[in-house]
């Protein structure tokens, strides 16, 4: 894109020529991924669409550099996969939120910043504005067990975000959540990314949710994934409105069609 | 509507509280706990009743003393000699084996107090062995895989072979320590062996609980292996720790009192039971009231642990329901 090579900021994620098999060589191989491109600029909403068992997942590990790839090189911010994780330049979101039982919700969104070595005091503090920005400053000292599933879902949100990273990646974050309160974290989602300005991957299953969110939709095929089809979604002043938009619709139709293929 | 109206309008849908912790006033608790003591002393009387009437099924003859006919065919012969009465046995902590001596309370205790401090010590040990082990086994397949058959042999390997070398060993070979060695530390050695097995097995278990997904999300904050035993790892394996702790206190008596009779250490309760089985046949209660001795420890030790345990998730925040 234009805005990269005037800048001349690193690409947010590069990904080249990757290829991922699991158990080479053995009866039970599988190639998640072969010969895969992907670069994403800084500031982008990306969402990775594919049918079930394509490779997404595998796709985001890589990205978090929580797996080395077969082949090929993965970079983010510039920096290796692996580094970028060390440096903490990435926040990640899972299906389940993953939040440790016996830790309040406060002391959760503490977590990273305990491993990266905070102060208490300061700990404390990005702790509550975190939670005021997911809107659960109330719920600071109960226990992840006696929130509701979308409550539990916005505090990882919150510990994702703690460290104020530049990258977010989300692996279906909405997937296990009923549709009315998936439409509310989707709003929430959007504003967050254009409060912090950054940028972020998105897995889902979910056409609408990729439309609706995204500034581009990436079209993945079945395995070994590679992108079918980059789609911009750019829809206008994105607000919860235009989800009944004529446009929203052709958008969502689009996609659906490169999808079957 | 704004944007942010998602996360408003989700919280005036969802902004009933979860209800609060039932937590009984003090009065309540003091009430509750003297009602389990009552229970507790209720079922002691009750398998008090039980022996004696079994007893007394068991020796029942009619006019013509003769046995019923149960007595016998459908059950064995009780009598005074092997089930001695309850009062009897009671009776026998204030006698004494011989004109001028302790009662057999009182060298009992003191036997009991010996086999605890061994216990106490060999648990202690254990299970800090017992995690440390637990942890070695967590960093590798390999190395589960590769010690775990041991692991499970040393408690098959029968204690009566193992006692009399850590011993002798004791005796002999641990003169460089800079403390005299004795023999009840090499008992609270053998206590140790029996304790470490349950809190290996039970902390690798929940070492091992947390989903794939934390330990990748630990992984992303750039935790090491230590932060991810300390904040992950260990705290996951608490909840699994705690009943095995019970077990292993109840292991740890068992430990030392098997260890004190399979090496002929002197001064514990161990021994004394030795004594008084070989004495069975001219005073049966001495043997009886040497296990209401063993008993009694064995509960005192899983008894601490249940206090520690109650103490402990007093301090974090959260009531044992």
């Amino acid at each position: 894109m234009v805005k990269s090579s005037v800048s001349e900021e690193p690409l947010a994620v590069e990904v080249a020529g990757v290829s991922k098999t699991f158990n080479p060589g053995r009866p039970s191989e599988v190639q998640a991924l072969k010969d895969f491109e992907l670069s994403i600029t800084p500031g982008e909403f990306v969402s990775i669409i594919g049918p079930s068992g394509c490779g997404k997942s595998t796709l985001l590990r890589l990205l978090a550099g929580l797996m080395r790839p077969t082949d090929g090189m993965v970079r983010i911010n510039g920096k290796s996969a692996l580094q970028a994780r060390l440096n903490l330049e990435y926040g990640i979101v899972f299906q389940s939120p993953g939040l440790l039982s016996w830790r309040t919700v406060s002391k959760n969104v503490e977590l990273p910043l305990e491993i990266m070595g905070w102060s208490k005091a300061r700990r404390r503090a990005r702790s509550a504005e975190m939670l005021e920005l997911v809107e659960l400053s109330g719920f600071a000292k109960h226990f992840p067990q006696q929130l509701s599933g979308g409550m539990q879902q916005r505090v990882a949100i919150a510990r994702a975000l703690s460290f104020e990273p530049s990258l977010l990646l989300m692996d279906e974050p909405f997937g296990a959540l009923d549709e009315i309160t998936r439409e509310f974290m989707q709003n929430a989602l959007l504003t967050i990314w254009r409060e912090f300005s950054m940028t972020v991957v998105f897995v889902t299953h979910s056409i609408p949710e990729a439309v609706f969110l995204s500034t581009s939709v990436s079209v993945l095929s079945a395995r070994p994934a590679r992108i079918v089809k980059n789609l911009s979604t750019d829809l206008a002043g994105r607000s919860p409105s235009i989800r009944d938009d004529e446009e929203f619709f052709r958008r969502v139709a689009e996609v659906r069609k490169v999808l079957r293929g | 509507m704004a944007d942010k109206g998602g996360f408003r309008r989700l919280r005036l849908a969802r902004s009933s509280r979860p209800p609060a912790a039932p937590t009984a006033p003090p009065e309540k608790v003091g009430l509750r706990r003297l009602s389990r003591a009552l229970v507790f002393a209720a079922f002691l009387v009750l398998l008090a009743l039980l022996y004696t009437g079994y007893k007394a099924f068991g020796q029942a003859v009619d006019d013509a003393q003769r046995d019923w006919w149960f007595v016998g065919s459908f059950m064995p012969r009780s009598d005074d000699h092997n089930m001695p009465p309850v009062l009897d046995i009671l009776r026998e902590f204030g006698e004494s084996p011989r004109e001028g001596i302790h009662t057999n309370g009182r060298i009992i205790l003191a036997g009991a107090l010996f086999t605890l401090r061994e216990s106490a010590v060999g648990f202690a040990a254990g299970v800090v062995l017992g995690l440390l082990l637990a942890v070695v086994l967590l960093q590798s397949r390999q190395a589960e895989q590769g010690i775990m058959p041991y692991v499970i042999t040393s408690q098959i390997v029968p204690l009566v072979a193992i006692a009399p070398i850590v011993v002798i060993w004791g005796r002999t070979n641990f003169d460089f320590l800079p403390w005299e060695w004795q023999d009840w530390m090499s008992v609270s050695i053998i206590s140790a062996y029996l304790t470490f097995f349950p809190v290996t097995m039970n902390a690798l278990r929940g070492m091992q609980s947390p989903s794939l997904d934390t330990v990748e999300l630990m992984a992303s904050f750039g935790a090491s292996r230590m932060q991810l035993l300390r904040r992950l790892q260990f705290p996951a394996s608490v909840p699994y720790l705690f009943p095995t702790l019970r077990i292993a206190a109840a292991a740890s008596v068992v430990g030392a009192i098997d260890g004190e009779i399979s090496a002929g250490v002197r001064g514990g309760l161990g021994r004394l039971i030795l004594d008084f089985a070989g004495k069975y046949v001219t005073g049966p209660e001495r043997l009886y009231a040497s296990i209401i001795g063993a008993a009694s420890i064995g509960l005192l030790a899983v008894g601490v642990v249940v206090l520690a345990e109650r103490v402990t998730l007093k301090v974090k925040g959260q009531a044992s329901w």
